[in-house]
């Protein structure tokens, strides 16, 4: 019964309950938090993980911007029917780069946490312009305004900056070439030198005119090179170590 | 209930007791209205302590709490990973009486025998729907651009082995065992002149019989020299290289005047992604057995 009275004195002073109360929740926080600073525990090694090239970054804002993610996800849960039908499970390794997480509560449409490469940049352009044109059965809105629009590109620079701040491995030699790689990439290797890019981002990043119209590095443009990205980076032949094997 | 109990007031336990119902208070006092101290109900009770003792029980054989190295593993070494590779493996295991024939069999012994056929079948038509239908439509009927796969008329060949290696490698895809042929883009590149294109579309539309029927000797001549290398000379088409036949109607990009003009003017290109890194073998081999039954497969 003494330790009940004295909770009764913290009842009493309401500055004490306040102190007593925020010591309480720092244990829980610091239980929770303190192994999230130890990020090698959570995220698996795997090999072949990349930052978003300015282009596909680009494509990813208006990825949020559309909030796409309300009805897809990006993320493949380790169960039978979702890996026959989307392919290997997400690993937490495969958003680290991602500021916010995408991974979305809700699957409307599908998942596309591996779209990349999946169906050609024709097939995107006139789905995104009239997905029923396609698909008839669909409840997708049409988004042929991107195809419109000019990409926002002038200032993706700050973009990585940003970026960088909280964690993504950007480097100087990427962020001050950032507009020039992407108009590069949405160029394309037919008509442009994308040695840089290449040198910065892998041989693996897809250069080329995404959306059929030559003359403008557009909206379409930047949302489908992030699309043929997604899920694309990672090697599973390193994985197969990983917690539990491939798949 | 009030007489043994006039006092309210338990002088002893110091319990402030309801005069009412005889039943403890909290002793906290508002204005003169108290509560009453009921305990919780019994059966409230022992389901708390069951779930208390079942939590416990969970820490110990689950992965539980974070810790600086991970987290906890739990006795049972359970993991999603290795939830799903059990019930992967029970499903191969309850495929397995088809799965090694299937392998090993050749196409021919597959589609004489009944069960596998069936296997086929039946694997073919869900991953289709999955992976196929988003382009070439949900009853496999096509678009502008995606061919129609009810048809008997095949671009690359519509063996079981064509189909197998379309779907494998792709057509213009991203693989270098892709298959890839790419028809000048007529106009845009100089090779003929408005005029003579005309010429050409009116000689290709009259020989699926349309209501041009006239003679067009220029627009013969020109096809001749520029299409029949690759649409054979009968226009045909040739399989090799994945020239369509423009005698029988099947328009992939539109029959009018006016889509095959566009065609000849600026080229066409339609790619299809390769498969192979995405479906493994089995499947590229149910699906090209699928196709290859719906489409009057060569």
């Amino acid at each position: 019964m003494s330790l009940l009275d004295k909770h009764k004195k913290l009842e009493r002073n309401s500055l004490l309950l306040l102190g007593m109360t925020v010591v309480v929740i720092l244990i829980g926080g610091i239980v929770e938090i303190v192994p999230l600073f130890r990020m090698e525990t959570i995220i698996e090694p795997v090999e072949g993980m990349r930052p978003y090239t300015p282009l596909e970054l680009a494509g990813q804002n208006i990825y949020m911007r559309e909030n796409c993610s309300v009805c897809h996800s990006q993320q493949i849960r380790p169960l039978r029917d979702e890996v026959v039908r989307y392919g290997h499970y997400s690993l937490a390794a495969e958003s680290m780069y991602d500021h916010p997480f995408l991974w979305g509560s809700k699957r409307t449409g599908p998942d596309l946490a591996r779209l990349g490469g999946k169906y050609s940049d024709a097939w995107h352009v006139a789905h995104m312009i009239e997905p029923r044109d396609l698909v008839p059965e669909s409840v997708m809105p049409s988004y042929s305004f991107l195809m419109r629009n000019g990409a926002k590109l002038h200032n993706i620079d700050k973009h990585l900056k940003a970026l960088r701040v909280v964690g993504v491995p950007y480097s100087d030699d990427m962020i001050a070439n950032a507009r020039i790689d992407a108009n590069i990439q949405a160029i394309g290797d037919d008509v442009a030198d994308t040695d840089g890019l290449a040198k910065r981002y892998g041989d693996k990043v897809n250069a080329r005119d995404f959306d059929g119209q030559p003359n403008l590095v557009s909206e379409m443009d930047a949302l489908i090179a992030y699309l043929q990205a997604l899920g694309t980076f990672v090697d599973f032949e390193s994985v197969k170590d990983v917690e539990g094997g491939a798949q | 209930m009030t007489n043994d109990n006039n006092e309210n007031k338990d002088s002893k336990s110091n319990k402030d007791i309801d005069e009412f119902t005889g039943i403890e208070t909290t002793g906290h006092d508002w204005d003169g209205i108290k509560e009453l101290n009921n305990p919780a109900p019994r059966w409230w009770l022992w389901v708390f302590y069951v779930c208390v003792i079942w939590s416990v029980w969970y820490w110990v054989i689950y992965p539980a709490w974070p810790i600086l190295s991970g987290n906890t593993k739990g006795t049972s070494g359970y993991t999603q990973f290795k939830e799903l590779a059990a019930s992967q493996s029970e499903i191969v295991a309850r495929q397995q009486v088809y799965l090694d024939r299937f392998e090993n069999g050749s196409l021919n012994e597959i589609m004489n025998d009944p069960e596998l056929y069936a296997f086929a079948m039946a694997g073919g038509k869900s991953m289709f729907k999955d992976n196929c239908a988003t382009c070439h439509g949900t009853g496999a009927s096509g678009s502008e651009g995606y061919p129609n796969l009810n048809d008997d008329d095949w671009l690359w060949g519509g063996r079981i082995s064509d189909i197998q290696q379309t779907i494998s490698y792709g057509i213009r895809a991203d693989n270098d065992d892709t298959r890839i042929s790419q028809m000048p883009a007529f106009g845009k590149e100089g090779y003929l002149k408005s005029e003579e294109i005309e010429a050409v579309v009116d000689y290709v539309l009259s020989l699926s019989g349309s209501d041009i029927t006239s003679t067009n000797e220029h627009g013969k001549t020109i096809f001749a020299q520029q299409c029949s290398a690759c649409h054979g000379e009968n226009a045909k088409g040739l399989q090799e290289f994945g020239a369509p036949n423009l005698t029988d109607k099947i328009w992939l990009y539109g029959g009018d005047r006016e889509d095959i003009f566009n065609t000849v003017y600026n080229s066409r290109a339609g790619m299809m992604p390769a498969w192979k890194d995405r479906l493994d073998e089995n499947t590229i081999k149910q699906l090209s057995i699928y196709l290859h039954q719906l489409g009057g497969g060569e």
